[in-house]
């Protein structure tokens, strides 16, 4: 698509969800981007303005627009608190395919993409050399933490504190098979989500723990395929729909009641996007997508409202507390604000003390992190602070995204509070 | 901005960071929260010092620039809309220092680029209290709010943004330091420049920095709602309670259309066949407040009151407060274009407000819900419409024009709480004289000479500098 009137066109299809932002600015209050910048293109109001001049051809510089709209965490604030009810995700989303399908994609995320995250295998290849690398170029930060930095100046990780990726993503070794295919308990399979899958495993792990404790069988795949996020966020529908074909393929295969994820990202994705951003595919599949997305559940969620895991007056540790951050693609995606915390007081052990203003995006918002690295900082410095105020000795998420942004954070800060999932906490308390 | 020097002068004073010429971001500033045609500017600027603000307006003066001051942009009357494609917006948001909070005279020491619920909450913090409220307090800044002299739902009790401005320093058209009022609690040295400030709309100077009132807080609440079959059952409560002597903090009223819109929304089971609402809310010293509540439940029911419920708990009151809180996200969502009117009159109107504003509607095939602070008179009509349908459009337009008739024939005025801007400039001399609107732009060519402190707004004319 290289024609401009085409563009208009498809731009124009947004226009019953663009109109009804009434330009109250009401979302300049909760925008994490916006707290740092106070500039207006950063904020929902402003680029709804500028999708909806493009689409009038009042504004004539797709580019300029593109950029705007690219500079956005994706946390879904402004859309959580919009009084209008404007479904800014749908407009987002759809503007960036749109506009990225007029302009293409950049070579480098062409590569990326197209070459690697549409190819599970070939990604898995990859990371795994980079996991070969990374031993003699990076060197440890701390130990609570498990931190590293680069030892040199180098391209992309920058200044970062990063988790180490793992030697073999753990879906090689986690692969399984029902133990009983016709038996009568719950069956789910398991989807680790790609930044558990290569870096942090250990969360997979727990998962299995707690899944096998609460007799719940349990499939993981031989492949996992991304759940396409990172390509919806770039503009690229292409890949995108690729790998939400790819998923269906593998899960339609087997009959399960839920399909589990530790990740907040990839439950928010599948739930709610996977159904947004497949309209115009055929009828069968979409048929096929509304049915996998209803069977998704976030993996705090599932153990607290479907197995009714809860609170059963654990004693708690005076001295120990862990405080929870919550994940925006959690609270304000989908909703789930209770469960994780219902799942760390179930574990016992360290009281849960709340941080203020828990709901404040973290700063990573996938790879907005990559593009804008003093932004994300200069929001995770607000989280930060709130974190270190309660002197939790240890801090949840149900977000590997933001596990990895509150470790870089804290590593910087030199903090010693180990960075947990909910069900990381959970799987201790069984084991004890 | 086509002049490549001119800009390279505002980065030599703002920094490239603050400075926005570029097209994408300047469309960005054509609009505010009135539903009026956006203005493209020639330039964004966003001072971060009282030094960059002062450079800015001797930089605009001398080169005979319009701008136009803009806090969050929140503005229902279009004050914040660029005056012309050569105008230079001057952002803020960056001057958002609280410089001091004195909590043994009682004021603070604010920029203007401050948010009202972050002050509001600050003061609390500090165990005093702020009370202006406007319905955007959550983005709109202190400046903003003293530039519009903004309301808010405890006008009735504790008065308007005019009433907590103790003082100010603002820069004149040409960059200069005027000071004006004091941090005492008496002052009458000079004219009484401050209030002239309050409320000019950007007119007259640029704030940097204003000195607010800080009161004690109310040490008890207590919410009811009281629910009646008709409007006019209702204005007689609310009037019986102010002649017995009772002033509560807040007084608000829904009409049924919108208690029907937010039950939909909301299912909080509000009566759908109710003619009206009162939400009412007393304070003050405990037992002052406990024998309040019982008067106003007592005269409440004297007045027809169907039923009332007195809030138990901090969650019962909550529930009160988010019917009133949901009466505008409600209304805008059954239609894209939203138009919050603020034409008030006094109290004893209300029910004759009501019941044009009712008549209106029907004669213009409109949507119109009405809500507002019924213990000062000040209604929100809104009118929920799609400006892309030209035809209602221009229905919209003409009972606009009648509201703001009927507003004035009792006895009323144009603008509450939301100003007067682009929108309601044209209905100015009906509300005053020909005479006031001369007198008005007199002061004004006498202080701006240049006509650039956002020409255009309030009473019309010559926008372009």
């Amino acid at each position: 698509m290289a024609d401009m009137r085409e563009l208009v066109r498809m731009l124009n299809e947004l226009d019953e969800d663009m109109v009804q932002c009434v330009r109250c600015g009401m979302c300049q209050a909760v925008c994490p981007l916006y707290a740092e910048t106070g500039r207006e293109t950063d904020v929902a109001r402003g680029k709804l303005v500028l999708v909806e001049n493009l689409s009038k051809e009042i504004l004539r510089d797709p580019k300029a627009v593109k950029e705007r709209l690219d500079k956005c965490l994706l946390c879904g604030s402004c859309e959580a608190a919009c009084p209008s009810g404007v479904k800014v995700m749908d407009v987002f989303l759809k503007a960036r395919a749109i506009i990225t399908g007029y302009l293409g994609l950049s070579p480098v995320k062409k590569a990326i993409f197209r070459g690697f995250l549409s190819n599970p295998d070939r990604f898995d290849g990859l990371l795994k050399w980079m996991a070969r690398l990374q031993g003699p170029f990076s060197r440890n930060i701390n130990e609570t933490l498990g931190s590293s930095c680069a030892r040199f100046m180098a391209p992309v990780v920058g200044d970062r504190h990063y988790l180490p990726i793992a030697s073999t993503a753990w879906h090689k070794k986690g692969r399984r098979n029902f133990k009983q295919p016709d038996g009568r308990g719950v069956k789910v399979a398991f989807y680790p989500g790609c930044l558990v899958d290569k870096v942090l495993p250990r969360v997979a792990d727990a998962a299995m723990k707690v899944l096998d404790y609460h007799q719940v069988d349990v499939f993981v795949p031989e492949q996992i395929p991304c759940c396409g996020i990172p390509a919806l966020a770039a503009g690229d529908r292409q890949t995108f729909e690729h790998l939400v074909q790819k998923n269906l393929d593998i899960f339609d295969k087997v009959p399960f009641d839920y399909l589990l994820t530790p990740c907040a990202t990839c439950t928010a994705t599948i739930v709610k996007l996977w159904p947004m951003m497949t309209e115009n595919l055929p009828e069968a599949t979409r048929a096929r997508v509304q049915a996998l997305s209803g069977k998704t559940r976030d993996i705090n969620e599932f153990l607290v409202s479907v197995l009714n895991v809860g609170p059963a007056g654990m004693p708690t540790d005076p001295g120990r507390s862990v405080t929870y951050h919550d994940p925006c693609h959690l609270r304000k995606s989908l909703g789930i604000i209770d469960q994780p915390r219902t799942l760390i007081k179930a574990a016992g052990g360290r009281e849960l003390v709340e941080m203020k203003e828990p709901e404040r995006c973290c700063g990573m918002g996938g790879s907005f992190n990559l593009q804008h690295y003093e932004i994300s900082r200069k929001i995770g410095g607000k989280k930060l602070n709130c974190i270190a105020a309660t002197g939790a000795d240890t801090v949840a998420t149900g977000c590997p995204a933001c596990m990895l942004q509150i470790t870089d954070l804290l590593s910087h800060a030199g903090l010693s509070v180990s960075v947990r999932h909910p069900v990381e906490i959970y799987a201790e308390s069984i084991s004890s | 901005m086509s002049n490549k020097n001119l800009i390279s002068e505002f980065v030599r004073i703002l920094g490239k960071e603050n400075v926005m010429g570029e097209e994408a971001d300047r469309q960005a500033y054509a609009y505010d929260s009135a539903v009026l045609p956006p203005v493209v500017p020639a330039l964004v600027v966003r001072p971060t010092s009282r030094e960059q603000l002062s450079q800015t307006i001797r930089l605009c003066s001398r080169h005979g620039l319009p701008l136009t001051v803009r806090g969050s942009g929140t503005n229902l009357s279009g004050g914040t809309i660029p005056s012309s494609s050569q105008s230079v917006v001057v952002v803020t948001n960056g001057l958002n220092r609280i410089i001091e909070l004195n909590a043994r005279d009682l004021y603070a020491v604010v920029e203007p680029g401050v948010v009202t619920a972050d002050f509001a909450k600050a003061a609390a913090r500090e165990g005093l209290f702020y009370p202006p409220d406007p319905g955007s307090q959550a983005v709109s800044t202190l400046g903003g709010n003293v530039a519009e002299n903004a309301g808010g739902l405890r006008g009735l009790k504790y008065g308007v943004t005019r009433d907590y401005v103790m003082g100010m320093e603002f820069f004149d058209a040409g960059g200069e330091l005027v000071k004006a009022g004091s941090k005492t609690v008496k002052c009458v040295s000079g004219f009484n420049l401050c209030d002239l400030m309050v409320g000019s709309e950007g007119l007259l100077g640029v704030y940097s920095r204003i000195i607010l009132k800080l009161i004690p807080p109310p040490a008890a609440q207590q919410a009811m709602m009281a629910i009646f079959d008709t409007v006019e059952t209702a204005s007689e409560a609310v009037s019986a309670i102010i002649a017995n002597r009772i002033i509560p903090c807040t007084l608000e009223f829904l009409d049924n259309f919108t208690i029907r819109t937010v039950e939909d929304f909301r299912h909080a089971g509000l009566p759908v066949d109710a003619g009206a609402l009162l939400l009412i809310e007393v304070d003050g010293h405990p037992a002052q407040v406990e024998d309040e509540a019982e008067k106003v439940k007592q005269i409440c029911n004297q007045n027809q009151a169907k039923k009332i419920q007195v809030a138990q708990s901090a969650e019962e009151k909550d529930l009160i407060w988010q019917a009133r809180r949901d009466a505008l996200p409600a209304l805008a969502r059954l239609k894209p274009t939203t138009i919050l009117e603020d034409a008030t009159v006094p109290r004893s109107q209300l029910p004759a407000m009501v019941s044009k504003i009712k008549a209106i509607a029907e004669k213009y095939r409109l949507t119109i819900g009405t809500f507002g602070h019924a213990g000062d008179g000040n209604l929100h009509p809104t009118i929920l419409t799609d400006k892309r349908d030209t035809e209602e459009y221009s229905r919209v337009e003409a009972a606009i024009d009648e509201i703001f008739d009927a507003a004035l024939g009792l006895g009323g005025t144009l603008s509450g709480e939301h100003g007067i801007g682009l929108a309601k400039c044209k209905y100015m001399e009906d509300e005053t004289s020909r005479a006031t609107i001369e007198y008005s732009k007199r002061l004004k060519s006498v202080l701006d000479p240049k006509n650039i402190l956002n020409p255009g707004k309030m009473f019309g004319g010559k926008a372009d500098g």
